[in-house]
């Protein structure tokens, strides 16, 4: 199931949150070759984690991580504006409408389908929350699983060459991407809305309309 | 509930204000602008001190205070540290202090919907926009499909001149447009269609949109028109 934790409510999530973070290492580290920081755990950490953001998590039977990926609104620090600046000519991209999407993450087990759990999950985000675009950063081999998934986005800038070629990707909402990428999921938006619900509380459960009078 | 006011006169006030008196004021007038019971800001500046001012009745204010409902008050709880705006009806009010909390609410008039957008500000700052309103639930449904985005965009422009006032800060400069920002919306100053400039800059219309919403914010405007004017009028763009 896809899970919608916050940072700071991982701690409610230890056996998921670890696996993530060492799923992260894994994959960044090991398997993509990043310099990225990972501890005596094995658990892959960055300046943007201590900032309380938003992961989309699917979570497998067991209780262990599957795949993820990590939300801020780019009205404060992001990657793109602090690491990459050169990808947006130095102007800062800023928004309450704008989150950037970092830390696109799958286990080694991952069934197919996990990938395309998570975009659905950025898309309940962005129907739910009104949010208009997404942001991100990518190795430009993303493009082809992106279009893939049904969720492309445009890329707006790159930089470096070859293999170490990376882009900017904006994603924009819209109802149509919502139900495509459900169906390539092969999973309907009543799920993806239970599971929605069950992380921020459905508007359809006994709230406070249902309780008074 | 339809808007009765022009939302870009409630941003021409925010421009003009100079005191957290005159932005009390602007919060009376969103909530005529956008047809509601009540409208309200909450503020927790980085040493830590709350400041509020909205339409409350003064009595649920002092009871609010004298009670310490901000303890219970789901609201609060629910936003505190999220990011994401909050449809009152998503928080949990199961708990007897919250219901107890709730029907007290009501009656004194803070109404049976809510939606609040919290807002993360600079080191530690938080502050939280609310609007509520006494309806039903696909009345409410039909006002946060339709306004929901500009209620996000009010928030962030009430907190971005409530941190100009806060002592160690002057006065808020507009964030510089980048290249591709200035061509967009000096294009459509020009009267260029969505499609003609997306054409004329060689990017797609989806990327134009996501230009015009990131130069939009950074004007505090509401809609591309009244971001052409802004920008213009601060001469960032000249035809």
């Amino acid at each position: 199931m896809l899970r919608y934790v916050y940072a700071h409510d991982l701690p409610r999530h230890p056996k998921l949150a670890q696996s993530m973070f060492q799923d992260r290492a894994d994959q960044f580290k090991t398997r993509l070759g990043w310099d990225v920081d990972v501890d005596d755990a094995g658990e892959e950490r960055d300046s943007y984690d201590a900032l309380d953001p938003l992961y989309v998590i699917w979570e497998n039977s067991n209780g262990t991580h599957g795949g993820s990926m990590r939300f801020l609104p780019s009205t404060g620090p992001i990657m793109v504006n602090d690491v990459f600046p050169q990808l947006t000519g130095n102007q800062p991209i800023c928004s309450p409408l704008i989150w950037e999407c970092t830390r696109f993450c799958l286990s080694r087990e991952s069934s197919g389908n996990v990938a395309g759990a998570l975009t659905l999950g950025g898309l309940e985000i962005m129907r739910n929350f009104n949010i208009a675009h997404f942001a991100g950063v990518f190795d430009r081999r993303m493009v082809r699983i992106y279009r893939s998934l049904g969720f492309s986005p445009e890329v707006v800038g790159t930089m470096g060459q070859g293999r170490d070629r990376i882009c900017l990707g904006l994603w924009d909402y819209s109802l149509e991407a919502y139900q495509r990428v459900a169906l390539r999921a092969g999973l309907t938006t009543e799920l993806s809305t239970l599971w929605f619900d069950l992380s921020f509380g459905g508007i359809g459960m006994p709230g406070p309309v249902a309780m008074v009078g | 509930m339809a808007p009765k006011v022009n939302l870009d006169f409630i941003l021409e006030m925010l421009d003009a204000a100079s005191t957290v008196d005159g932005l009390r004021e602007i919060v009376e007038r969103v909530c005529e602008s956008f047809g509601v019971d009540h409208a309200m800001y909450h503020w927790v500046d980085s040493a830590g001190d709350h400041y509020y001012f909205g339409t409350y009745k003064d009595e649920w204010v002092a009871r609010y205070q004298e009670k310490s409902y901000v303890r219970v008050d789901p609201v609060i709880i629910g936003c505190y540290q999220r990011f994401h705006p909050v449809d009152w009806r998503r928080l949990d009010w199961s708990s007897k202090p919250a219901r107890e909390f709730m029907q007290d609410a009501r009656d004194h008039d803070v109404g049976n919907q809510g939606y609040s957008i919290p807002i993360r500000g600079p080191k530690g700052q938080f502050a939280l926009f609310t609007v509520s309103n006494n309806c039903d639930d696909a009345t409410w449904d039909n006002f946060i499909e339709r306004h929901s985005r500009d209620l996000i965009l009010m928030g962030h422009y009430l907190n971005r001149k409530v941190l100009e006032f806060e002592p160690d800060r002057g006065p808020g400069q507009v964030q510089p447009l980048s290249p591709r920002e200035i061509d967009a919306l000096t294009l459509l100053a020009m009267g260029y269609s969505r499609a003609q400039v997306a054409q004329t800059l060689s990017i797609s219309e989806h990327t134009l949109r996501v230009y015009i919403e990131s130069a939009r914010f950074k004007l505090g405007a509401i809609n591309t028109t009244h971001a052409i004017a802004r920008a213009l009028s601060l001469g960032l763009i000249i035809i």
